[in-house]
């Protein structure tokens, strides 16, 4: 954990895990989408059920899907923006099996019609981290540039994308493959010790058996 | 990705190379980080610029969306300034200064958190008057803050800083403890003597449970800003006196986290059990959020 998430984050009240790790669960949410959001189903589950309506959890959530950080003056009037800007979304309190106690799951749909499933947690101090994605399970804090990439699951595909970042002089700090199925869908998760250009990401999107590629940050 | 896996590593850490633990907790991290040091002293000096730019948004006036928050820290200063208490002024402007940042997170104001929202009066309470009372320069407040987020960090590896996952312990109990380790820091004492002030803020709040009113981060939580501030101070006067935690801090940190999963859901955060199941607190609940 970051020194700057014991003394941080700079954030609007009350709560660093309702509010501010709310926030950015929908910020993270947002990025792995790709686009604008224009309809969101959201689960709240566990403390986040029992206690968000009190901390702003869902102002926070939807504050992030709009692009807001944790220390912007509007989440409390996020509802109202989100309106404005013509998202539609809705709340349900469910309790989801072996979840972190502060969980959220998303249902989205942008406004190209693509769609995405993400489960987070906000597991203390305002930090989150990624437990599900279009229903493939893993593990990512979005704390250092993050890239996701869709793959099928095939030799090479690790290969190819290693050498597009060798080849854009960016350094790998953690490396994970998880998959639905073998054969099936695979996702990596590669976090990089420096931000990772659009143009590296549409190189990695653009390379054979790979589906889809995303650059997420938390802040 | 952790910064310090241990008290022990990150002291022995220190001595080894010679560095003052500040100095050493700021080396670590930025380059954990990828920052440079000079980056890292900056965004430490954003935060304190934020801490002091909160306490300075207090206003006596305001009151919580709920409205069971706010007016309290006006009531202390106002005490505090009249220099009729039973601690001293000083003491209760610390105990001013905790409730009156618990307040402004209440009112949704811009925080610091440390480690956690819900915890932030604490750290600036005790930090704030302490600059006042010595003349302290900005730098030394930078530095002491560097050694609350390593004792912090240190926590947060081996146990939690989530009230949700192991109760007010892990948020105000923390707290305490970097502060603790903070004042031993700002008065002259050793990395040891940091230590010992750690672990024994941490063990004079284990257990204490995160039972929030209404699920709100307002009752009991701003006055245990206070309390934790208080703590802080306790701690670290016996370190400061060469009072040593019979058990070592690794341990004390590894037992609030076995204690924190031993607690039932109902008392982490979930607004369920402990003084929100008071009946006072479940008539306010009932009539803020109407029934079911």
């Amino acid at each position: 954990m970051d020194i700057f998430d014991l003394i941080g984050p700079i954030m609007v009240g009350p709560s660093s895990s309702h509010t501010a790790g709310a926030v950015r669960i929908g910020y993270v949410a947002r990025k792995l989408l790709g686009e604008e959001p224009k309809k969101a189903e959201i689960i709240l589950h566990g403390s986040f059920a029992a206690t968000g309506r009190g901390h702003g959890t869902d102002k926070a959530i939807i504050a992030g899907l709009l692009g807001m950080s944790p220390d912007d003056g509007r989440i409390p009037d996020s509802f109202g923006l989100a309106w404005e800007r013509g998202l539609d979304f809705s709340f349900e309190l469910m309790e989801l099996r072996a979840a972190h106690p502060n969980t959220a799951k998303l249902t989205l749909t942008g406004v190209s019609g693509r769609t995405l499933s993400v489960t987070a947690a906000s597991v203390g101090g305002g930090r989150i981290e990624v437990r599900e994605l279009d229903g493939i399970e893993l593990r990512f804090s979005a704390d250092k540039p993050t890239l996701i990439i869709r793959n099928e699951d095939q030799p090479g595909s690790i290969s190819i994308v290693s050498a597009v970042l060798a080849h854009s002089g960016i350094n790998i700090a953690t490396f994970h493959v998880s998959r639905s199925s073998r054969g099936g869908q695979a996702i990596m998760v590669i976090e990089c010790d420096t931000p990772v250009p659009a143009g590296t990401v549409g190189s990695i999107a653009a390379m054979p058996g790979i589906l889809s590629a995303a650059a997420v940050s938390a802040d | 990705m952790a910064v310090f896996l241990s008290v022990r590593e990150m002291l022995d850490g220190a001595a080894a190379e010679k560095l003052p633990l500040w100095e050493h907790v700021r080396r670590i991290s930025a380059d954990e980080a990828g920052i440079s040091g000079e980056q890292s002293w900056r965004m430490m000096d954003q935060r304190l610029e934020a801490m002091i730019k909160a306490d300075a948004s207090y206003d006596p006036d305001a009151r919580s969306h709920s409205r069971l928050t706010g007016g309290d820290g006006g009531k202390m200063e106002r005490y505090a300034g009249e220099g009729r208490g039973i601690c001293g002024e000083f003491v209760d402007k610390i105990l001013a200064a905790a409730l009156r940042m618990g307040e402004c997170n209440a009112c949704m104001h811009c925080i610091v958190a440390a480690p956690t929202a819900g915890a932030c009066g604490v750290l600036p309470a005790v930090l704030l008057p302490y600059a006042e009372r010595y003349s302290l320069p900005r730098d030394e407040m930078i530095k002491a803050l560097y050694i609350a987020a390593g004792f912090g960090a240190v926590i947060a590896q081996r146990a939690s800083i989530s009230g949700a996952e192991a109760g007010c312990q892990a948020e105000i109990g923390t707290a305490a403890a970097m502060s603790a380790a903070a004042l031993v820091y700002l008065h002259g004492g050793t990395d040891e003597q940091m230590a010992h002030a750690m672990a024994m803020a941490l063990k004079n709040m284990m257990g204490l449970v995160c039972d929030p009113v209404a699920g709100l981060v307002e009752v009991p939580c701003v006055k245990r800003n206070a309390a934790g501030a208080m703590n802080a101070l306790c701690a670290a006067e016996m370190a400061l006196a060469g009072i040593e935690s019979r058990i070592p801090p690794d341990e004390v940190i590894d037992t609030m986290a076995a204690v924190g999963a031993a607690l039932p859901a109902s008392l982490r955060e979930t607004g369920i059990g402990g003084i929100a199941a008071s009946p006072t607190a479940v008539k306010f609940r009932e009539e803020f959020f109407g029934k079911g």
